[in-house]
């Protein structure tokens, strides 16, 4: 895929792991993101899905850059943004931006609605004043929000509004790329759902590129094309949405989706869940081999020694496990 | 006789903005060794309604309004402090939401799991001890001898609600009232987390409350399920009734706007606005503003709840009335 829009190539980010406050040493390294290779096209949607500490959001941050890559190479639009230096990164920033998970943190609470969009606008863009107010006002209705709200501050808005604004926010400089961590996890069920329909028509509307990261694998079927799914730092299956969900091929994808509780009581009665023993391990001390294998009901004893290799299954529908063939 | 029956609860919050009204007139019973699940929006009164039976609400600002809560002959609301501290952690007992926070760091696991059994049963250390580590292993804690050893932050996430498990039910109690018991857990953690609340149902015959704002955890899990919000309850009925024949639109509502695994790409269906401000009264109906089927008679009396069919209680006027039929 040569034309894909965004492609990262064994992207590798390790945070080192630092004990002493004189004689600082290193005493070992949290692999978060560790060796990812994807490729999206332009205008397509991306779930990235995976329990706490996966390195999901880590991954989102890397592509951005707003964490630098240990390793590894984004390409945006065909332009290399490891290489870019400072203040050419600053300036292609205009083109990504990320909605965050918690809409009480990410607004800064002395700014009005005005002040935090046009900041965003004029950061990058050179607007004439007398254009800001309507095209501020444009943006707000464009999110679903009146006009008379230029004024207030993010305090007078609830959760569901508030997000509404930094939606707007990432949308001010008209960015090609988009990375959502978690835009909805905050959210009552009631007011998740407006979010992600807004979400879903803007992306189709202004042919947005977007990287939709979530726990939630019912959101993350509802709103993306393909999915990605995470497993300490590196993607262990990766296809269409309704493929790796309903035809899950990874016995880590295939907990994941046991495990998610249906609104259903008679087809809860009666599924097979799958239930994995333990806790995710921890990616500072990660296992040999395939790294679910100490939680995977499927392992056999090469899984510990065999680092598995992406695999093509069907058509647009790969996974990393070295069993693959054999329990699908 | 039910184990215990709610009669009428109001618990208000007198903040400096107005009075909070948290949980406005709720009734509900459960039976011995049932499992009802509480399900609604945060700021619904769940949490609340749950934490007033255990007189766990600070006071003030907040204040048990009126009510009855009555649990083996004891009224939970009006008794005296220490009656109710005979019955708080030896035959009703509760797991809180955020396991990371619910133990004290400075305490080893052995002393905070025996704590209970030393204020209830008077029982000498080193039985309880042996109690503690029965306790742990029929949790799921392997290595149990030296793990109850350990210091919270030594447990994962998952670990330290087992922990919260352990120490809930040691005293073996009659109801388990648990508040969003697995919303800080990772979907895989938390399906062997309900897993093993059901085993330890099954094992000591006790009933559980289940507080949680996720439609699929209550399906799967209870006998009979309320529906509440801002403070009243609008619809409780057997779980299958409830999910397959809603006799109240927000429950409807509230079912049709999760995205579920089947359904892919067309819009979700929305609840509009928000929801109400419970420092203001509310006139009639809570949900009215919000909901599609509304008409002028919606705000104009407090609805009650009803039973429409057999344990199947509704507090829609109008589906009461019968001009309105779901589905």
């Amino acid at each position: 895929m040569s034309e894909a829009f965004l492609q990262l190539r064994n992207l590798k980010t390790h945070f080192p792991v630092e004990r002493g406050l004189v004689f600082r040493r290193r005493v070992g390294t949290v692999k978060a993101v560790d060796g990812v290779s994807l490729a999206m096209a332009k205008g397509e949607i991306l779930g990235l899905v995976g329990e706490s500490g996966c390195g999901k959001s880590t991954l989102g941050r890397t592509v951005l850059h707003l964490v630098p890559p240990t390793e590894g190479v984004v390409v945006l639009a065909g332009r290399n943004l490891t290489q870019l230096g400072r203040d050419e990164l600053r300036e292609a920033r205009a083109d990504f931006q990320m909605i965050f998970q918690d809409p009480y943190a990410s607004l800064n609470p002395r700014m009005t609605v005005f002040d935090a969009l046009t900041e965003a606008m004029l950061a990058h863009r050179t607007i004439p004043a007398p254009e800001l107010p309507a095209r501020v006002s444009a943006l707000l209705e464009r999110v679903g929000l009146s006009p008379r709200c230029l004024k207030k501050y993010p305090h007078e808005f609830s959760g569901g509004q508030r997000q509404r604004i930094a939606i707007a926010r990432a949308l001010a400089v008209e960015p090609k790329l988009i990375i959502a961590d978690e835009p909805v996890s905050a959210l009552d069920v009631s007011i998740q759902s407006q979010i992600i329909n807004l979400l879903f028509r803007l992306s189709r509307e202004m042919g947005l590129t977007m990287i939709f990261i979530s726990h939630d694998l019912s959101v993350v079927k509802h709103i993306s094309d393909r999915i990605a799914v995470m497993y300490l730092g590196k993607i262990v299956e990766l296809g269409s949405a309704a493929d790796v969900v309903e035809r899950p091929l990874h016995p880590y994808t295939k907990a994941l989706v046991s495990a998610v509780p249906l609104p259903d009581p008679r087809r809860e009665r009666q599924r097979q869940r799958v239930i994995l023993p333990g806790d995710p391990p921890s990616p500072m001390n990660p296992p040999s081999g395939c790294p679910f294998h100490p939680r995977c009901p499927q392992s056999i004893e090469k899984c510990s020694q065999v680092v598995p290799a992406f695999e093509t299954f069907r058509s647009n529908h790969e996974a990393a496990c070295i069993r693959l063939k054999e329990i699908n | 006789m039910p184990l215990l029956q709610v009669e009428n609860l109001r618990t208000y919050f007198h903040t400096r903005n107005g009075v909070v009204r948290a949980v406005n007139g709720v009734s509900f019973a459960i039976d011995k060794g049932e499992t009802l699940g509480i399900v609604g929006e945060s700021g619904s009164g769940k949490s609340v309604a749950g934490y007033s039976l255990l007189g766990l609400i600070p006071q003030p600002p907040g204040r048990i309004e009126s009510g009855r809560a009555m649990f083996d002959g004891v009224d939970l609301l009006s008794c005296p402090r220490h009656a109710l501290q005979k019955i708080r952690g030896k035959r009703i007992s509760m797991i809180f939401q955020d396991p990371m926070t619910s133990l004290n760091p400075y305490l080893r696991i052995e002393d905070q799991l025996i704590e209970p059994l030393l204020i209830h049963d008077r029982i000498d250390r080193s039985v309880a001890m042996e109690m503690a580590m029965q306790m742990l292993k029929q949790v799921g804690i392997q290595d149990a001898a030296t793990r109850i050893q350990c210091y919270p932050h030594e447990f994962s996430g998952g670990m330290r609600q087992r922990v919260m498990i352990a120490m809930a039910l040691i005293t073996r109690p009659d109801l388990l009232i648990a508040d969003e018991p697995t919303t800080a857990l990772d979907v895989t953690v938390q399906a062997q987390i309900l897993e093993l609340i059901k085993k330890m149902q099954n094992d000591l015959g006790m009933a559980v409350i289940l507080i949680s704002h996720d439609l699929g955890v209550v399906s799967g899990f209870c006998d009979r399920v309320l529906v509440m919000y801002a403070g009243r309850i609008m619809e409780s009925a057997a779980t299958d009734d409830l999910f397959y024949r809603p006799l109240h639109p927000y429950n409807q509502a509230l079912q049709k706007s999760r995205p579920a695994l089947q359904s892919k790409g067309a819009e979700l269906y929305t609840i509009r606005g928000l929801p109400p401000d419970l420092s203001k009264p509310i006139a009639g109906c809570a949900f009215a503003p919000r909901c599609e089927h509304a008409n002028d008679g919606c705000s104009l009396n407090e609805p009650e709840l009803q039973e429409l069919e057999p344990r199947h209680h509704t507090s829609c006027v109008r589906v009461q009335k019968g001009d309105l039929k779901l589905k």
